[in-house]
């Protein structure tokens, strides 16, 4: 933790519009973690990567992780009118916390053999604001884990040089990682496009006056 | 340091029309792809002036099946992920869990792990040498004298295990059985006889014309894009980074060894090939002093619970060496029975991430070779 706070104010020191936050790992591992706003992620990294007293260099896993909506309940105590007369009493009022996506880069010093360093970045929510900045353009073992996280989470990563599905295919709707995700009835139903080429095939042989 | 390496890669798009260019789509059933993986090449004559690999094929989401089951559930299923090397994928993720749960584990599961995690680097190793050599048109043989040596290595995991390739061994704080009586002398037996066919195998096809010929200076890797392309194991290695997690992390009882990590010169296919000769003769020296100095004692810490095991809540990643590179595992506990987050870091397939720059102004035949001397395993690849 106190190595993480030296990073984090050499960091803040170096680039001084980018504000880090420490996030704490309650768990065993004491693999604590630094979070940057998505706006700066880039130049951290590239910071990151050029310091000479930090040199992580090494980009080894980028992965997604799916945070919902959350509700949370909040005691209050307000005063009703009960019978004509006033009273204070213990309500709960629902507060709704809204849910974000994040990604988690967990970077080494191959110079140095120091790591992991845990870089978090969340996106604004879950629907219409989830791009992230690519760090393709810094480490290049992003490229196709961003593609990954991009498929199976529906994180945009912006400035990626070829931002595609990985591993579902093309024209498959959601994003199966997602926690709210709906599997299909039927695993064996698959797109094909027999029934299209059938429609053209007979529109070609009409043409050509055979049945 | 370079920013994206992909000068080669511009200068080949740039080159002006597109005709006399020949787009093939090698896989995804090819023999030679290992497995059913497809790459998009387009060939001007026979060079390859672009390359792009189209994944998914094997792909059924294991990390939302693991994030719906038991941290014990997922354990027979990271057999499945690199089925080569299940013994290894175990080891990460557990090692993954018990830093997730702050488990220790007793000394001589520590060093069955890491005897069946070496044993698991030679046959894997083989078996990629003789594959690779298939590849290069060597029709069987080579490939028939590396599995003659790992069938005795997947004899001693079915004695030790009950398996012979989906091991299904390691438990969080330890292994799930211990060595049967015999099978350390056995496993002696194994390793002795082991340097002989790597003799053997060295002098037949270090100094193979063809091998030469077809191997160096094919499938280059600059030191600076190894590293920034995270590239790991042999294929960073031979580019002449000497990282090796074994050495690093210092997981297991790893310090307690002697050995040295190979280094290539090239970062081409010769090397990657001769340094998997060289880590096979490095592990056979940790496996004779691992099966010299096992301690007796439990194999696995009594307390944990194996059912109902419920880290708190927390995160945790591990990673070991893996036989392809680094293999890890990314876990979010919110202190329930099932992972919030399980993630796989597949080293077959972030290694495969600068496929497309080694391949570029080489032959269409040496992409074959270029993806063999990779070593990469669908099954992994794809999830």
């Amino acid at each position: 933790m106190e190595r993480l706070a030296s990073i984090q104010a050499r960091i803040e020191a170096a680039l001084p519009e980018a504000k880090l936050a420490l996030a704490a790992n309650p768990g065993a591992s004491g693999q604590h973690s630094l979070v940057v706003e998505a706006a700066h992620l880039e130049a951290v990294a590239r910071r990151l990567r050029d310091d000479p007293e930090l040199q992580f260099d090494y980009l080894s896993n980028v992965t997604g992780v799916d945070w919902l909506d959350r509700v949370e309940t909040d005691k209050v105590r307000v005063k009703r009118e009960y019978q004509g007369e006033e009273i204070e009493v213990e309500e709960s009022v629902e507060r709704r916390v809204p849910g974000y996506l994040e990604v988690v880069y967990h970077l080494y010093s191959v110079a140095r053999g120091t790591g992991p360093l845990v870089l978090r970045v969340r996106t604004g929510n879950r629907t219409d604001r989830v791009d992230v900045p690519s760090l393709a353009n810094v480490f290049r073992g992003a490229e196709l884990q961003e593609r990954e996280v991009y498929d199976l989470f529906g994180v945009v990563f912006t400035g990626h040089p070829d931002l595609r599905r990985l591993l579902m295919w093309e024209g498959f709707s959601g994003h199966p990682m997602r926690k709210d995700y709906v599997e299909p009835d039927d695993y064996e139903y698959e797109p094909t496009p027999h029934g299209e080429v059938a429609a053209k095939a007979s529109r070609r042989y009409a043409k050509r006056g055979q049945p | 340091m370079i920013d994206r390496g992909g000068s080669r890669r511009d200068e080949c798009e740039a080159g002006g029309e597109d005709a006399g260019r020949l787009e093939v789509s090698m896989g995804p059933q090819h023999p030679s792809t290992h497995g059913v993986f497809r790459m998009d090449v387009v060939l001007e004559g026979e060079t390859v002036v672009r390359l792009k690999p189209v994944f998914g094929y094997l792909h059924r989401n294991h990390e939302k099946i693991a994030e719906q089951t038991t941290y014990l559930g997922s354990m027979p299923y990271t057999d499945r992920l690199d089925y080569f090397c299940s013994l290894t994928s175990n080891w990460a993720y557990a090692l993954a869990v018990e830093k997730l749960a702050g488990l220790a584990v007793p000394e001589r599961a520590e060093y069955l792990r890491v005897i069946t995690a070496e044993l698991t680097r030679l046959q894997n190793h083989a078996c990629q040498m003789g594959f690779m050599l298939q590849d290069l048109g060597a029709m069987g043989t080579p490939m028939m004298y590396a599995f003659r040596e790992r069938e005795k290595i997947l004899d001693l995991f079915e004695s030790l295990t009950g398996s012979r390739m989906m091991c299904n061994y390691m438990r969080f704080g330890g292994c799930r059985a211990d060595a049967p009586a015999g099978w350390i002398e056995a496993a002696r037996g194994v390793v002795g006889d082991f340097p002989r066919f790597l003799d053997e195998y060295e002098a037949l096809l270090a100094t193979n014309e063809i091998v030469m010929a077809r191997t160096q200076g094919v499938g280059v890797l600059p030191r600076d894009l190894a590293i920034n392309a995270s590239a790991s194991g042999p294929v960073l290695r031979a580019s002449g980074v000497g990282y090796d997690i074994r050495k690093t992390d210092r997981y297991g009882v790893y310090d307690r060894f002697d050995f040295r990590v190979p280094v290539g010169d090239h970062g081409d296919c010769y090397d990657r090939f001769m340094l998997r000769l060289l880590e096979m003769r490095e592990s056979v020296k940790i496996l004779e002093a691992a099966l010299e100095q096992i301690p007796a004692g439990p194999v696995i810490d009594g307390k944990v619970k194996l059912r109902n095991f419920k880290p708190r809540a927390g995160e945790a990643y591990g990673r070991i060496e893996g036989p392809k590179g680094e293999i890890g595992f990314y876990l979010i506990s919110d202190g329930s029975a099932s992972p919030y987050r399980y993630r796989v870091r597949p080293p077959s397939l972030i290694n495969l991430t600068a496929l497309e720059e080694m391949c570029l102004g080489q032959k269409v035949a040496d992409v074959v070779v270029i993806l063999g001397s990779i070593d990469i395993v669908l099954g992994e690849v794809d999830r």
